[in-house]
């Protein structure tokens, strides 16, 4: 077989047990390319030795005839999660040299299932970003050009998607706190989820927004999506939020059969100064899946608006608590100190040198938003805005809508340091549509359907019942059937 | 709403990140730009609706009150930047 790399999880799993392959001819192929990828900042550790390690113990496990999905897929992981022995830093300074004791569940579950682990992947600062320049790895970079022009993967799971893309491995671990797999997914034509919150355990990854924070598969297609879940989620007595319920047999779920599915078209995110490309992208969208049967209904989330200012409170406000354990005593960087510093220099100096500036600045935003005096006129506030968004969703769900269909992004992937001079807010309104499926805990799934004039990639998101992963995918699995989205980057790197 | 540079000094304080003096007047319009943005959020009527707590309508689990774990000294202090006879150092915190 050639072209290992390009194989879908799928189809890598039928060949190995077919014996038409192996995970180390696979796991070899995507360490060659990972190799001759540098110039796409995506893997920032590599862990080959572990990978080979790995792929052996699957073979053997497959040749035995007792072969999970999972078995033999070589991934990347994004360095948010904690990966014993190797270097979990969250691209940030402050976590440099920090080697974690113990495994994330999610890698856990997924080394379980015999996936290759091919390293740490790139990503914003924390997860704070939606390009992945506040890496304190440097950028990762799309594979998809403009021109001559270097475009952003999107963030903050921006080397998750990169890699993905550009074929250096077969799948990536990504997490969600307001957007970070499906925009990435979106702007690098690929496939992300972000499950229910509480489907997948949160144990071992680096907090952001704990009340918001889901780890999804970033893959190449639906299916492949549906097999990665599988494997990660699941309750976990570790993580207090995680939700001990049943989960079902997704990639059983994709029959692609949606007729009589009710869609829901939300008015509000028909927002002033769309891009024509973005509305027809979503009136195509919204054509295939009534030509597939589905039933298609406008609806009204009327506190869509305010998800953007609510989530600069809630998110800023949970991560300056979360990242308060960043103190320069247990674990990462410690500023050096001059004669005669207490410990009250030693956090401040440690945390301005640690820290990049979007981190420091949503710590210092939280700050505010919790301080004495501003609780009730922001963060309580904002807690209460969520409450109505929620409930903008019960409604609609409640009134027979099963999935709703909007654009994943407000644009296709804008160019790296275009927004350098920008005030942060005109980043933050990359999430204006994604924003919303955190604050509601609902599963929210990118799917690549269309491309824009300059040839870049452009995506549909769909957003599900709480916990019906399985239906969601089977409507993106017949929404990725039909735009039938083949186009992949031309190889620069 | 605006932010003085003032207000600027004591949210860095209190996050305890040390940001210089000459550095609080841009630190303080960024504050302000951002509150201005979250300040749409008064244009909600929000009366009688309780703040959320948790978005999943679910009890959190509990677990028995026992020891799980425990006796890592060496693998909790491994990545400490500075330790020493078994504990973290810090500076000296009182004279």
């Amino acid at each position: 077989m050639t072209d290992l790399t390009k194989l879908t999880i799928a189809q890598a799993r039928d060949a190995m047990r077919k014996g038409d392959t192996s995970s180390a001819e696979i796991t070899q192929a995507c360490l060659t390319a990972i190799e001759g990828a540098n110039a796409l900042g995506a893997f920032v550790h590599h862990t080959p030795d572990i990978a080979a390690t790995q792929a052996a113990a699957a073979d053997a496990r497959i040749k035995a005839g007792d072969a999970p999905d999972m078995c033999g897929i070589p991934i990347g992981i994004k360095d948010l999660f904690c990966t014993k022995g190797v270097p979990s830093q969250a691209a940030s300074r402050i976590l440099q040299g920090f080697k974690p004791a113990y495994e994330s569940t999610v890698t856990t579950q997924l080394f379980d299932a015999g996936a290759v682990m091919l390293g740490k992947l790139n990503m914003d600062e924390f997860a704070m970003g939606s390009s992945n320049e506040t890496s304190v790895y440097g950028n990762a970079v799309n594979p998809w050009k403009a021109g001559d022009t270097q475009l952003t993967p999107g963030g903050s799971s921006g080397g998750s998607a990169a890699a993905v893309a550009a074929d250096l491995c077969l799948a990536a671990t990504g997490t969600d706190t307001g957007g970070s797999i499906r925009q990435p997914a979106a702007f690098t034509g690929i496939t992300g989820l972000k499950p229910t919150y509480g489907r997948v355990s949160r144990w071992g990854i680096v907090a952001f927004a704990s009340s918001l924070d889901q780890a999804g598969p970033m893959t190449k297609d639906v299916r492949d999506a549906a097999i990665m879940l599988q494997a990660m989620c699941g309750h976990d007595p570790k993580d207090s939020t995680s939700a001990d319920l049943p989960v079902p047999d997704f990639e059983a779920a994709l029959t692609g059969d949606i007729k009589g599915k009710v869609i829901g078209i939300p008015r509000e995110y028909r927002m002033d100064g769309m891009p024509e490309e973005i509305e027809k992208l979503w009136a195509d969208g919204t054509a295939m899946l009534k030509d597939a049967g589905a039933v298609i209904r406008d609806i009204s989330l009327p506190h869509t608006k305010y998800a953007l200012p609510a989530y600069y409170v809630i998110a800023p406000a949970e991560a300056s608590s979360n990242l308060a354990r960043y103190d320069g005593v247990r674990f990462g960087h410690r500023a050096k100190l001059a004669q005669g510093d207490g410990i009250t220099e030693m956090y401040e100096k440690t945390r301005a040198e640690g820290f990049g500036a979007e981190v420091q600045r949503r710590v210092m935003v939280g700050t505010y938003v919790l301080s004495a005096g501003f609780y009730d006129a922001y963060y309580n506030r904002a807690r209460k805005v969520r409450t109505l968004i929620k409930r903008d969703f019960d409604q609609v769900f409640d009134a027979g809508v099963e999935a709703i269909l909007t654009p994943t992004t407000p644009s296709a992937a804008f160019g790296l340091g275009e927004m350098a001079d920008a005030d942060p807010i005109k980043m933050y309104l990359n999430d204006v549509f994604t924003v919303t499926v955190n604050l509601a805990g609902l599963p929210g799934i990118a799917v690549p359907t269309g491309i824009d004039a300059l040839g870049l990639p452009l995506g549909l998101q769909l957003i599900g019942r709480p916990w019906d992963e399985a239906g969601l995918l089977n409507t993106a699995y017949a929404l990725e059937q039909a735009a039938g989205f083949v186009a992949k980057p031309q190889k620069w790197w | 709403m605006s932010i003085d540079t003032e207000t600027a000094r004591r949210v860095a304080k209190l996050a305890r990140i040390k940001v210089e003096e000459d550095a609080l007047p841009a630190l303080a319009s960024e504050f302000s730009a951002i509150l201005g943005f979250i300040e749409q959020l008064n244009e909600v009527d929000v009366d009688g609706v309780e703040p959320m707590t948790s978005v999943t309508p679910q009890r959190l689990k509990r677990r028995d009150d026992v020891v799980t774990d425990g006796n890592q000294q060496k693998a909790i202090l491994a990545n400490a930047p500075d330790a020493r006879e078994g504990f973290f150092a810090v500076p000296k915190v009182v004279e």
